[in-house]
């Protein structure tokens, strides 16, 4: 069995789904591994209960963009044998991977949306219109960001053994974070790993309600076009498209968005795709399964009221 | 003041606004391209840069625009010239074609060691796009940090360099920081950081006289072996297009149309 080893550059006091779905595919794989950026003892509690051969932390947590989680991963990397490495697709955990890579003389795949037993990776690209199937070459480490969603996030359970600590001598020059502030999620889910998203662009002139209520119905996560984000409408961490994020959701629901390719770049490869516009030209028709032209404003107060009535029904 | 020596890595991608497809031996299609967009923000930052370091620090900056890809590549780094780079180099080399993140990096490497061997006195600054129109993997620059040697900061929405030390601001998934590093640095810029000047009749005039250089890999003294991809693509299939819909036009009925089809696909 190989060694995998699952990197997490940023863990707090419980495992989110696409960090279960990591350790669920690295146990696929081979034998899991465990390397973390948070402390020993906020890695021990977050873990317990699953099943790991070896975890290693720093001896303080380790915050991006420090170099020193560059040391810890290949380290790790080193002391762990592991051929394959997997982690998150975000844009810190893609800098020590990418960075790790060169250490270990690996090669490198971001942003998988699979991975079989024979190291065959998945990737969707060109804006969702090509899927790429790409091999390792032989006798490498394979570095693979994850895109969330591509197993079940069904982690086995078992002991997690005592993490030990990696001590950590930046050998690289780092830059010091003077500032620093938490984005606020709001209670809702993260856009990467929503099942649903509800997103708002132009139409929505300013007004996010009509979104955000129905995100909250739904359980869905809030997503915007450039235009709402550039506007001050919404976060930027909104922003859906080829500059922000990419979902790949069951369910999109897009209010208001013309739906230029910079937009269907981040959400076309969704399931099923439902938009309203008032513009019966807007290039997200040819994409939707279900399209309404008409206003949003109208409908979507309609839309919420009958899902409530067909909910409780 | 000591000199500020400024590289922007530009990229020329096929056009995001057209169809792309992949060759038979499963490489993208590199036949058409443009300077790829994202590439002309930290152009854009160089440029700014340059201005407030020139005005206010009467400082001595110069922008060397550098590309890698094929002959059509030279397109990119003439677009850099016209907005405002003072030189350019182009890599090209057949060895180059099919290789990876990890061999494009290598080979920037030696390519930016090389242009910065003139100017061994000056301060020294990478900056480059958040990520490439066509490859999107976004991990070349910290490859190059790392192949460099140099403080990395990916991500930067604002910039600025106070004194020797550079400051910005970053987006990441969890959260928004201000970071501070000292030269030399390699620094991704956001689409978000700026908005890329168009270059004036006078400035596309003004860099036909600009200098551009052609470079091989034996130029940079970089061997074929070297630039090997650790991943190949085995297999590239177009996606099947996305089917259009049913299409209705709201005339107080849409709300209950919308519900019924949600509800018969299991989505409420």
């Amino acid at each position: 069995m190989p060694n995998v080893l699952v990197f997490f550059e940023h863990l707090t006091d419980t495992l989110s789904k696409p960090q279960r779905e990591l350790l669920t595919q690295a146990a696929r794989l081979g034998t899991v591994h465990i390397v973390s950026s948070a402390s020993a003892d906020t890695t021990a509690s977050t873990l317990e209960g699953i099943d790991a051969a070896s975890v290693r932390t720093p001896a303080e947590e380790l915050v991006a963009p420090d170099a020193a989680l560059v040391d810890l991963l290949a380290a790790a990397v080193s002391s762990t044998q592991a051929s394959v490495i997997l982690s998150s697709p975000t844009a810190d955990a893609t800098d020590v991977m990418a960075r790790a890579a060169v250490r270990a003389d690996g090669g490198l795949i971001t942003q998988a949306v699979g991975i079989t037993e024979d190291l065959s990776v998945m990737k969707s690209v060109l804006a969702g219109s090509y899927t790429t199937t790409a091999a390792p070459r032989e006798g490498h480490p394979l570095l693979v960001t994850m895109k969330p969603n591509a197993v079940p996030a069904e982690p086995a359970p078992g002991t997690l053994p005592e993490p030990e600590v990696v001590l950590v001598d930046a050998v690289a020059p780092s830059p010091s974070v003077l500032d620093r502030a938490a984005i606020e999620a709001g209670g809702r889910p993260g856009l990467a790993e929503a099942a649903t998203v509800v997103a708002g662009g132009r139409g929505l002139n300013g007004d996010f309600t009509p979104v955000e209520d129905l995100a909250d119905l739904l359980g869905a996560a809030v997503g915007a076009s450039r235009a709402a984000a550039d506007a001050g409408w919404v976060d930027h961490s909104a922003q859906v498209g080829q500059t922000g994020a990419t979902v790949s959701p069951q369910l999109y629901v897009s209010l208001g968005i013309s739906g230029a390719v910079q937009q269907r770049a981040g959400m076309q490869t969704s399931q099923t795709i439902v938009a309203i516009n008032r513009d019966e030209d807007a290039p997200v028709f040819d994409i939707a399964d279900f399209a309404v032209v008409g206003d949003l404003f109208e409908i979507v107060p309609q839309v919420i009221e009958k899902i409530r009535h067909h909910q409780s029904s | 003041m000591t000199d500020l020596h400024v590289i922007t890595l530009v990229k020329w991608t096929p056009d995001t606004q057209q169809p792309r497809t992949f060759t038979a031996e499963h490489r993208l299609d590199r036949s058409t391209g443009i300077l790829s967009e994202l590439d002309e923000h930290p152009l854009e930052a160089a440029l700014v840069l340059k201005e407030t370091q020139t005005g206010d620090q009467n400082r001595h900056v110069r922008i060397t625009a550098v590309t890698m890809g094929p002959a059509g590549a030279e397109t990119a780094v003439k677009k850099a010239l016209q907005m405002g780079a003072d030189d350019a180099v182009h890599l090209s080399d057949d060895e180059l074609a099919g290789t990876d993140v990890v061999g494009t990096s290598l080979a920037l490497r030696h390519l930016i060691e090389t242009v910065l061997a003139d100017t061994p006195d000056a301060d020294h600054l990478v900056l480059t796009g958040m990520a490439s129109t066509d490859g999107e993997t976004a991990a070349v620059p910290a490859q190059l940090a790392e192949r460099l040697g140099w403080s990395l900061i990916s991500q930067a929405s604002e910039l600025s360099l106070p004194d020797s030390a550079l400051i910005a601001t970053r987006h990441t998934e969890a959260e928004t920081q201000t970071v501070q590093t000292g030269l030399p640095a390699v620094v991704t810029v956001t689409d978000r950081a700026n908005t890329p000047r168009y270059p004036n009749f006078k400035a596309i005039m003004a860099a036909k006289k600009k200098p551009l250089s052609t470079w091989s890999l034996t130029d940079i003294s970089v061997d074929a072996a070297a630039v090997q991809p650790k991943v190949t693509i085995a297999e590239a299939t177009p996606r099947p297009p996305r089917k259009t819909g049913q299409k209705i036009v709201d005339e107080g009925q849409a709300a209950d149309e919308l519900v019924a089809f949600l509800a018969e696909q299991r989505l409420i």
